[in-house]
């Protein structure tokens, strides 16, 4: 196995590129080094790319954030005005495993793993954030919720690295949040994650929103009826079981160890109704 | 086969190995430098038997690659007594019978030391937290976070 520790995110996609074999990115290395231990992959290539400066940072701008791709979950934690802005986003990825995995993962990884039950993507989504892709030849920036196909697959081509995930700025009176169910308190994989984004007007009636889902779907999920029906209300009862009906309707859940469709479909409305309300409260909302 | 060398500060010393790229930090501590205080259990990032800390960070040394931890410092259950007394960890570990096989043992003090280096009055509710990448299916966990926390008190006193 060849290893290479580039400088710069054009580098890496260009090591890439020009292997014949299987190459892989490592960022945290929480994801990729189970699968090489277990036999799933065998890398004839692995692209470290911590040490790519455009990378390590979270830089906060007009614009909003840029989290670069070797930043770890507990350095998200560890940063205050993204958590201020952003505390959904920052606690979905605070979610995912251990201290000793928090110190590793990352959430343009946690993406790019392509689990349809990441905790982080769907905050992510619902936050509109934005990945920005490096390839060989061009550079692009791609919706989150476009990088996931299929478990386990992206839409990213041979050589193309997500190098930052970009937060929007924030407007005044916007909050989000991000809960999953487990059946434990800690440790352990999203039986369903619910994300919610939103922005209100002065009157603390919600202008805009989005709702996203995991665990539910193939892929994490957006879901624009969700969002709808909360848009102009100030989240009374009726907005909030109509949120929770558009949450269920878009769920097409597997049954397995962790959970059944049914029980998955129900959870999916009540986590995005109860993560809408928190959203709401952070946004200033009374 | 060839390999690559590697340059890391272990345990304070500067030290040099030779290891195949494909090889895990926790192999390269057990295998090539003789320290085998870190345990392997899953080897998927699971039980924190392996943990080390990794510039000051916990991680599981069975998910970094021995050629990662170029120009780095690692730390293992190895260096934390200095010589022949023990750190206030291992101390209170035996004291409040904090192990019963010791196989875990090695990953929960690493993991009590990340905590305690960052926060010297964790609540009960912190530790546990703190500790929750390590599995233990001896003890009950009880006794290690009573040893902890017993830690933290002898700590701030000093």
């Amino acid at each position: 196995m060849k290893y290479q520790t580039p400088s710069t995110t054009k580098e890496a996609a260009a090591f890439i590129k020009r292997e014949k074999g299987k190459a892989f990115v490592l960022a945290g290395g929480t994801d990729l080094m189970v699968r090489m231990k277990s036999g799933f992959i065998e890398p004839d290539l692995v692209v470290d790319i911590k040490q790519i400066s455009a990378m390590q940072a979270i830089k906060k701008s007009a614009t909003g954030f840029r989290i670069g791709a070797a930043v770890s979950a507990a350095e998200m934690g560890e940063n205050t005005a993204l958590k201020k802005a952003w505390p959904g986003v920052v606690e979905s990825a605070n979610l995912i495993g251990s201290d000793q995995i928090q110190n590793r993962c990352t959430i343009a990884g946690n993406l790019c793993n392509a689990s349809p039950a990441a905790d982080a993507v769907p905050a992510l989504i619902a936050a509109g954030a934005k990945a920005n892709v490096v390839g060989p030849q061009r550079r692009r920036t791609v919706a989150v919720e476009k990088i996931i196909t299929s478990p386990g697959k992206t839409s990213l081509s041979k050589g193309e690295i997500v190098e930052s995930i970009t937060l929007p700025k924030r407007a005044p009176r916007s909050g989000d949040a991000y809960l999953r169910f487990i059946p434990r308190s800690e440790m352990d994989i999203a039986v369903v994650g619910a994300g919610v984004n939103l922005v209100l007007d002065n009157n603390s009636v919600v202008k805009s929103a989005r709702v996203a889902l995991g665990a539910v779907a193939p892929t994490p999920l957006l879901v624009p009826a969700a969002a709808k029906a909360i848009i102009g209300t100030k989240l009374n009862k009726a907005a909030l079981t109509k949120l929770a009906d558009a949450c269920s309707a878009a769920c097409s859940p597997i049954d397995d160890k962790r959970g059944t469709v049914e029980f998955r479909t129900e959870v999916a409305g009540v986590l995005a109704r109860r993560a809408a309300r928190i959203a709401y409260e952070r946004a200033g909302g009374k | 086969m060839s390999g690559t060398l590697v340059s890391a500060v272990i345990n304070g010393d500067q030290t040099e190995f030779v290891c195949q790229t494909d090889e895990s930090l926790l192999d390269v501590l057990r295998n090539r430098i003789g320290l085998t205080g870190s345990k392997e259990g899953c080897g998927t990032g699971d039980c924190g038997a392996c943990s080390v800390l990794l510039d000051d960070r916990i991680v599981c040394s069975c998910l970094v690659l021995g050629v990662e931890i170029e120009g780095k410092a690692v730390n293992t259950v190895e260096g934390l007594a200095d010589g022949d007394s023990l750190h206030p960890l291992q101390s209170n570990f035996i004291k409040h019978a904090a192990l019963q096989c010791g196989i875990c043992t090695p990953g929960f003090l690493m993991a009590g030391k990340a905590l305690l280096d960052k926060n010297m009055n964790p609540s009960d509710e912190e530790i546990r937290f703190a500790l929750a990448g390590n599995l233990c299916r001896c003890t009950g966990y009880d006794k290690i976070v009573r040893a902890v926390k017993a830690t933290a008190k002898e700590l701030r006193k000093t």
